[in-house]
């Protein structure tokens, strides 16, 4: 076989794609886009278990949300507006230059808003307003294992998960319980999808949990670097494993948000000054704004936009 | 009723030698030809100079040792078992219900009291704990075994001593056929007279009792009938 | 307790390529009983526990169990889950490396509880309870039920991984040498609590060891092995005091008497 037809080739696939110097939509090539969305299917056709696809490098470091990315690359149509949280904020460096990458090379509309955007990418947090049916959530996670830390093998932890062997995830519970007098773990708190697999939140805090059961919106998880992709669809259950004499708590705070007076809601500890001075404020950004804006007010409340930052 | 009807062991032509391979095969027999019996409430004590094969009897009705040839039944309840070819299981059951052993040396377990030495073959036929514990405390006591020594293990104590937790674990349950192998060997005369006591009871109580004693003064006392070994010998024909 | 046997070995044979690791092994065991086997390393007793508790394949004959249902099940044929399930509740197994029976750096609490967790006990406070029991009846201070084993001395180890398997009362227990390399006065405490034990719960148990004292102390029934083949069997004391194979009567005969 001679060049000239294999270039003739190549060029028939290509036509409607990129032109020279341009991005595929989305950045990954349609074909692995497809691989990436049968992945994805598999994952809501069995809530909770890990699958298996084949990761791309992406113009990033691993540990920047590339699992969480391809997934997002892989449900993004022209339509969608794209919002990108780390931690609950839409301002800090990660949430920033992946909304630039999807803007740039998508093309799609973005926004901070909650309720505006169809697919939310986050690093750690869920955000307080509750998902609706059209809404898709998609998960950066760096460790997918829930049992990684207790049984290092992944030929048996596949095994444990294919038996719903899961007595050791309760040992460690177990554990914490017997160390420090109530389950210590406060982020990656392990939960039972469907009443079948156990799987790991990523590092949401356990006070995200209760979030994830029964939600309308599809909850998406990619692991870019363990090369996973598990889902959780809407109105499914999800319960977080606990004993009966020591139940599931999420996190408590003892004060409401200095900026918008949240009780409801999960802080984050913010530094005021260099002599000590501190406050805490809603993590989700654009709930604690939200909430200014229709008038709800904390003890450190100051008028005017951008309130976060400008206290001192 | 026939003799047949009431023995409680019947011997028919065993025979036993040992071959020892790590001298070259050599065979050493030791009885032959054994017949015998011995009958509910009967006490028959086997006769004849030592070495002349009294305990292998002993032991190869126990089961101890391997039978060669011939039989020895055994009744169990209805039933007549023959030891020479009974799987082990049969074995494990025919110690716990039918045929008790007091052999010349108490194994002693790591740990486990005098008295509760005693009270377990009693409590693998059923007895209570606390009613077995108080029969082995009745019987240490008759046994005159100081009551400072019930609560400690064995291992430790004198031979005389040993021998008394010893014949308490073979007296205390209820097996109709009993095996003595020498019990009062290392008891002073109260202590031979308590067992000569015991055995009576048991007889008594209709007991066949097969044993070895060499006292001859006990052994007036307790038999019935003698059987003397020497008729048994083996002559060299177990040659491997 | 019933009057068929509990595990049944059939004509069992295991060769690895042309070395043979076992072959025409046979026997019955029943509820209560306490088998021994007996060789030296490489007789074939490791491969031939390990074919009786289903963690390798027959080349030929079958591994019977009856199950708790009644039914009785070849060992092979049983599903990786229904395996599992019987290792986690009516199967125990004590390894002579504790750590490879114990989590070494879970506590003593979490090690014994792991059963009961796995077949869904879901209150820590009576986990906590019935590990405390399972602590005192193997004689570990309850205490230290918050200890991890890498803590432990070698016979508290031991013990503890005994607890760990007997808390959800099995009837069926394997032991590979389960004294070895354990002090003789640490051996001699270990083999009476075994032996209370196994008494009090009427288990089964195969036990594979080469030490004659420790199947004297614990077995009902002895299996002599060697070269892959079991060459004398019978009950205990017979085997040892009247041993009849030329191995045999050499490996009694190499018992230092005290």
């Amino acid at each position: 076989m001679t060049l000239e037809p294999m270039r003739a080739a190549a060029s028939a696939v290509l036509e409607g794609g990129p032109g020279e110097g341009e991005y595929n939509f989305a950045y990954l090539d349609e074909q692995t886009k497809r691989m990436i969305r049968r992945a994805i299917l598999k994952a809501i056709a069995i809530p909770g278990y890990q699958v298996p696809f084949a990761s791309r490098d992406m113009p990033m470091p691993y540990g920047w949300g590339t699992g969480g990315i391809q997934v997002t690359a892989a449900i993004l149509g022209p339509d969608d507006r794209l919002k990108v949280i780390d931690q609950g904020a839409d301002d800090t460096t990660n949430a920033v230059s992946i909304r630039a990458f999807f803007a740039r090379t998508a093309g799609v509309e973005t926004t901070t808003r909650t309720h505006e955007a169809s697919v939310i990418q986050t690093r750690h947090r869920i955000p307080e307003l509750a998902l609706g049916a059209d809404q898709v959530l998609v998960y950066q996670v760096p460790i997918p294992e829930p049992l990684r830390f207790l049984e290092p093998r992944e030929t048996e932890t596949r095994v444990m998960h294919a038996l719903a062997d899961y007595g050791l995830m309760h040992v460690k519970l177990y554990e914490d319980i017997a160390t420090h007098g109530h389950i210590a773990k406060t982020y990656d708190y392990p939960v039972k999808v469907e009443g079948r697999y156990v799987m790991d939140p990523s590092p949401t805090p356990k006070f995200d949990n209760p979030k994830m059961d029964n939600c309308a919106g599809l909850q998406l998880f990619g692991a870019g670097r363990e090369k996973r992709i598990y889902a959780i669809p809407p109105f499914t259950s999800v319960k977080s494993l606990d004993f009966e004499d020591y139940p599931f708590e999420p996190n408590k705070f003892d004060a409401p948000c200095a900026l918008c007076g949240a009780t409801d809601t999960y802080l984050d500890e913010v530094i005021t000054d260099d002599r000590g001075g501190r406050m805490f404020v809603c993590s989700d950004t654009d709930h604690c704004e939200d909430r200014q804006a229709s008038g709800h007010r904390g003890h450190l409340h100051v008028d005017g936009p951008a309130a976060r930052g400008t206290v001192a | 009723m026939t003799t047949e009807q009431t023995a409680i062991l019947r011997l028919r032509d065993v025979a036993k030698g040992f071959v020892i391979h790590l001298q070259g095969g050599l065979a050493i027999p030791v009885v032959a030809n054994v017949s015998f019996e011995v009958r509910a409430g009967e006490c028959v004590v086997l006769g004849g100079p030592s070495g002349i094969g009294k305990s292998s009897i002993l032991k190869m009705v126990y089961g101890n040792y391997r039978i060669d040839r011939g039989e020895a039944l055994v009744a169990d309840g209805g039933e007549v078992v023959d030891i020479a070819s009974a799987m082990p299981r049969r074995l494990i059951g025919l110690r716990r219900t039918t045929i008790g052993y007091v052999s010349q040396f108490l194994r002693a377990i790591p740990r486990v009291s005098a008295r509760d030495i005693v009270a377990e073959p009693a409590m693998a036929q059923g007895m209570g704990e606390v009613e077995a514990r108080a029969k082995a405390g009745e019987l240490l006591a008759r046994l005159n075994l100081p009551e400072r020594l019930w609560s400690l293990p064995p291992a430790t104590f004198s031979g005389g001593e040993q021998q008394r937790v010893n014949i308490a674990r073979g007296f205390i349950a209820e097996h109709p056929l009993l095996l003595l192998d020498e019990p009062t060997a290392s008891l002073d005369a109260v202590n031979r007279a308590v067992v000569v006591g015991l055995i009576a009871d048991k007889k008594a109580a209709g007991t066949a009792i097969l044993g070895i004693f060499h006292d001859e003064d006990v052994r007036e006392r307790v038999a019935d009938r003698i059987v003397d070994v020497s008729g048994f010998a083996a002559h060299g024909e177990a040659a491997a | 307790m019933s009057d068929q046997p509990l595990l049944v070995a059939e004509d069992l044979a295991k060769y690895f390529g042309a070395r043979v690791g076992c072959r025409e092994v046979g026997f019955e065991l029943y509820e209560g009983e306490v088998l021994a086997v007996v060789g030296e390393s490489g007789s074939g007793k490791s491969t031939l526990l390990r074919l009786l508790s289903g963690q390798s394949e027959p080349t030929r004959g079958r591994v019977m169990y009856r199950m708790r249902d009644g039914v009785t099940r070849d060992i092979v044929s049983l599903s990786e889950a229904e395996r599992r399930f019987l290792f986690r509740t009516d199967w125990g197994f004590v390894h002579q490396d504790a750590a490879a029976g114990l989590r070494m750096g879970v506590s003593a609490g979490g090690n014994v509880g792991e059963r009961l967790m796995a077949v869904g006990w879901r209150h820590y406070g009576k986990i906590r309870s019935e590990a405390e029991t399972w602590l005192e009846r193997v004689e570990i201070d309850p205490a230290r039920i918050d200890e991890a084993p890498k803590v432990f001395s070698g016979g508290m180890r031991q013990r503890l991984q005994i607890a760990r398997n007997l808390v959800t009362s099995p009837r069926l227990m394997f032991m590979d040498e389960p004294t070895g390399g354990l002090d003789v006065s640490v051996q001699a405490r270990l083999l009476d609590l075994l032996r209370r034990l196994v008494a009090d719960m009427g288990l089964a148990v195969v036990v594979v060891t080469h030490d004659l004292a420790v199947a004297r102390l614990l077995s009902h029934r002895i299996m002599v092995m060697k070269e892959g083949r079991v060459i004398e069997t019978g009950l205990t004391d017979q085997v040892l005091d009247d041993p009849r194979e030329p191995y045999t009567q050499l490996l009694v005969s190499s018992i230092l008497q005290v």
